[in-house]
């Protein structure tokens, strides 16, 4: 096993995520793949800390903080997309669009 | 983990096709709630690999966190805005969704070519294993106290201002009466008031 695998898999998740994030419609689905980017972010920094640091696994840490700042954006973009549905009664992306100009 | 190479590579090549696959179904399925349950399946995949990377704390917690706490959440924010409604299609979308997929095979290609040809500092020591949740302990109350106070501090801020932002803003007032005025009323025959004793003594 080396650490190559693991990090072309993490940038194929990402990738993937930035398709969903820009092409998605419904605003449920751009908060998924939002989760889908941060979960590639956490693959990169578990493989590091295993193959470059396994005695001080300080990638390991970042991950825990980065689940627990994943887990607040969750509750905070689920709660935001409720609230402009009940104004809007939509959840279509393309009608979001209070501060465009 | 103590497993032969061979099993750790095919262990990890099921688990990155199970990962890749259902990522790519949560971005196209038309169906959003399929979306979501496959999102699950990329969570648990991903834990999967962690546990192929020697952090058996960490893929505990992306369980409970991410397909207990995170996914759930999801589901429930999908039933309440369960509007079945036809997204009006958008002029010349296909641009964007080309010039978007484009764009990702660029970064990919970008990002392969530079995992491949960095000379990684390979480290020799022995990973810290079953061990890992005591070191990750000790730094987070060491070197990380700080974050970790602030990350507890960012939860209860992220809790009161999902609890702020989803509230109603206002009550419609009347029907709210009116529903608990219904409510508290018993289901009871009408019926005639019997008098008591202490009247029928004085006639």
């Amino acid at each position: 096993m080396q650490l190559q695998y693991f990090l072309l898999v993490a940038a194929a998740l990402f990738c993937i995520g930035i398709y969903g994030l820009v092409n998605s419609r419904n605003a449920v689905r751009v908060l998924m793949s939002i989760e889908l980017m941060l979960n590639a972010v956490n693959l990169n920094l578990m493989a590091f800390s295993n193959y470059l640091d396994p005695q001080t696994i300080k990638g390991q840490i970042f991950t825990v903080f980065v689940i627990a700042i994943a887990a607040a954006e969750a509750a905070v973009g689920l709660a935001i997309v409720l609230a402009i549905y009940r104004n809007r009664d939509t959840v279509d992306m393309e009608q979001f669009n209070l501060l465009k100009w | 983990m103590n497993l032969a190479e061979g099993v750790q590579i095919v262990s990890f090549g099921i688990l990155s096709v199970m990962m890749l696959g259902a990522a790519i179904g949560v971005v196209l399925l038309d169906s959003i709630v399929y979306s979501a349950f496959l999102l699950g399946g990329v969570f648990i995949s991903i834990a999967g690999i962690y546990l192929l990377l020697n952090a058996d704390f960490i893929a505990a917690a992306q369980v409970l966190i991410y397909v207990g706490a995170v996914n759930v959440l999801i589901l429930f924010a999908i039933m309440l805005v369960n509007k079945r409604q036809e997204f009006q299609p958008v002029p010349r979308a296909w641009i964007r969704k080309a010039a978007t997929a484009a764009v990702c095979a660029g970064i990919f290609a970008l990002l392969s070519t530079m995992v491949l040809s960095t000379p990684w500092a390979i480290s020799t020591a022995t990973p810290a294993g079953n061990a890992s949740v005591v070191v990750i302990g000790l730094h987070f109350f060491s070197d990380f106290l700080l974050p970790f106070e602030l990350a507890s501090i960012l939860l209860l801020m992220a809790l009161i201002g999902a609890v702020v932002l989803a509230r109603r803003e206002f009550l419609p007032d009347d029907d709210f009466e009116k529903a608990q005025a219904e409510a508290l009323k018993l289901p009871e025959r009408p019926r005639e008031l019997v008098p008591s004793g202490r009247n029928e003594t004085v006639k």
